[in-house]
């Protein structure tokens, strides 16, 4: 995850600690080892332990609370407005509510359009930045030179907002002056040129492509990680038995990577859960049937058209599919005793 | 893994490989590197010529970039342009939350008690949620406040207003992920180590102050770069809090921009590598040690 790549930086060095857990967890230090380097005075311990429970209080407090207040108790006031019946006179019914929005989202043909594609833009972007990624990462860890530079090429994407990728794109998909196309034309292929984000078949596979392109890099790195945390003998031995190359990789190396695979593809559904931005920069706040997804079609009914309530009962369900992304993750992290 | 066995020539394998890497390189930079072209060239001549190919004879310009940098940013004496804005959104919001973060933490390693696991729980989920569950409330909220009344007679803040909001609001929600990377970081200290100072009569506080806050700097200045680039490449929060021009952010600035002038491609894209230039520097400049952090080598 995030936090095992930013650690990785932060303890940069080659400590042992680097290269023998996988891209993820390798530190699992928690309470327990005071307990064991001190275990030897039992009672004395529990009473200082508690006192310092006490004390450690004024440090993570505030910072929850302040957390519970604009993360997790908006979350909650967002479902309550989403029961009311709210336009954004005033303040909100408090005193009348009811499930008509989510009635309302139902029968809305909009509605429907829009989880579809949120969930197809999710899947999509994260399988293919995924495949990508790991096909660079294996190409990469073939002892080349350059690498450092080549990795800081492929990660350079990622540091860029998602409205400068949508207005550098949105040059590359041009019709008429669009690298893609010019080049499409230069190798003769021009019949395979297109209007790639005004024809709604290609639509969404055009913002998926650069979203892929932002995001591969980033995958390719956490890969790496993986495979470099892989014990060399694993390829000898695989080599001795005299397995192909791709058999190799295939039965012996990918499915180690279960924990870069599903550390990077938490982060990058996160990402395609705020590919709003982009959306937004291409096509304004209505991207039309074929590209709408839960997040453009929630900010259009609560800050376009003042449906604050339908805005919010829209926003409930985005928040309900994010945790169905989140809840298996945190679920394995806590069996795994990384919290 | 395998390297070069002879050492002296590449194998047709192996030129393959680096045509493959190489390849990969020019699709990473080949939108920037249109950008960058287009942003040199004349309205006539980006019509004219081919995309990537750089600009020749008068079809050369920096024009764009002038309009560009007077759109982004203004004249310089009067702190009004959206980099400013930018700026005073994402230093402080950085900074704050990156030593909230690290205080929180540090409260949070190293003890063992019940239902610590379900407070880090609501740490670590509280990275994973979409903004967009939380903008009704945040407007809401913000309205109710009233910000801009209590502001009102205050010089300089009582036109950025919505850069406050923004400020707490990112805060708040950087909290979770600087929490996190501190927590881990904190967990692989020696225990020992701490367990000394304490027998030694150190408070909880003293040991923060003297220990593991000066052995944080390494992990400030990663949870200092990520967040400065999220908050920084912010869009969405921004478009819904700020209301005034005057406050533009960056990315508003620029998505404005693109909104007004539909043709100037060269002005757009000389824009979006203003907007940019501090992330992209930052990734420049430390990307390698990033990409090698990550990768785990020495």
């Amino acid at each position: 995850m995030l936090e095992s790549l930013f650690r990785r930086l932060a303890t940069r060095g080659g400590e042992e600690s680097d290269r023998s857990g996988g891209s993820d967890g390798d530190v699992r230090t928690d309470g327990g080892t005071v307990t064991q380097t001190a275990g030897s005075t039992e009672g004395s311990q529990r009473s200082w332990r508690e006192s310092e429970f006490v004390r450690s209080l004024p440090f993570w407090l505030p910072p929850a609370l302040l957390m519970g207040l604009f993360v997790y108790g908006a979350i909650g006031w967002n479902a309550v407005i989403s029961l009311t019946e709210w336009e954004g006179f005033g303040s909100p019914d408090y005193g009348d509510l009811d499930f008509s929005m989510y009635a309302q989202m139902l029968a809305d043909p909009t509605f429907v359009a829009a989880a579809r594609n949120t969930v197809v833009l999710l899947v999509a972007f994260t399988v293919v930045s995924l495949v990508v990624g790991l096909l660079v990462a294996i190409l990469v860890d073939r002892g080349i030179r350059f690498e450092n530079t080549l990795r800081t090429i492929y990660l350079l994407p990622m540091s860029l907002s998602f409205v400068v990728t949508a207005i550098f794109w949105a040059w590359m998909y041009n019709p008429e002056f669009g690298l893609i196309n010019v080049v499409l034309r230069g190798i003769g292929l021009g019949f395979l040129a297109n209007d790639w984000i005004s024809d709604p078949s290609t639509k969404l596979w055009a913002v998926i492509f650069a979203l892929m392109w932002q995001f591969s890099g980033y995958c390719m790195v956490v890969y790496l990680a993986g495979l470099r945390a892989i014990p060399s003998d694993q390829f000898e031995a695989a080599r001795i038995d005299g397995a192909s190359t791709l058999r190799m990789y295939w039965r012996v190396i990918i499915p180690q990577l279960r924990a870069s695979t599903m550390s990077a593809a938490v982060v990058l559904m996160v990402f395609a859960l705020k590919a709003f931005d982009f959306l937004y920069v291409m096509f304004g706040d209505t991207p039309g049937p074929s590209t709408d997804i839960l997040a453009t079609m929630m900010f259009r009914e609560a800050f376009s058209s003042s449906n604050w309530a339908y805005g919010a009962a829209i926003a409930t369900v985005l928040f309900l599919l994010a945790l169905v992304v989140i809840g298996p993750y945190l679920y394995v992290q806590y069996q795994r005793g990384d919290l | 893994m395998s390297t070069d066995t002879d050492g002296r020539f590449p194998s047709v394998s192996r030129i393959a490989l680096y045509a493959v890497l190489v390849a990969m390189g020019l699709f990473y930079l080949a939108p920037l590197e249109t950008g960058l072209m287009t942003a040199i060239k004349t309205q006539d001549a980006f019509f004219s010529s081919t995309p990537f190919v750089p600009p020749f004879g008068d079809g050369f310009t920096l024009q764009p970039w002038y309009e560009a940098w007077a759109t982004m940013q203004g004249p310089l004496t009067d702190f009004s342009g959206a980099l400013y804005n930018s700026a005073f959104v994402a230093i402080p919001a950085t900074v704050l939350s990156g030593l909230i973060g690290s205080v929180a933490a540090y409260g949070l390693t190293n003890l063992n008690w019940r239902g610590q696991a379900a407070v880090l729980m609501l740490f670590v989920a509280g990275m994973f949620v979409p903004y967009q569950s939380v903008l009704v409330p945040l407007t809401r909220f913000w309205t109710i406040v009233g910000l801009q009344n209590h502001l009102a007679g205050v010089p300089f803040l009582a036109q950025r207003v919505g850069l406050i909001e923004l400020v707490v609001t990112h805060t708040a929600y950087g909290i979770p992920i600087c929490t996190i990377l501190f927590r881990s970081y904190y967990a692989s200290f020696d225990a020992s180590m701490l367990e000394a100072a304490r027998i030694d009569g150190a408070t909880f506080t003293r040991i923060y102050r003297r220990i593991i806050f000066p052995l944080s700097k390494p992990m400030f200045a990663v949870v200092l770069i990520y967040q400065f680039t999220q908050v920084w490449n912010d869009f969405l929060f921004a478009l819904v809090l700020v209301s005034s021009p005057t406050s533009e952010v960056a990315t508003i600035a620029l998505n404005k921009l693109q909104g007004s002038m539909v043709q100037q491609y060269n002005v757009q894209m000389a824009a979006a590598f203003v907007a940019a230039l501090p992330t992209l520097l930052v990734y420049v400049l430390f990307g390698d040690q990033f990409a090698e952090g990550v990768a785990g080598e020495s």
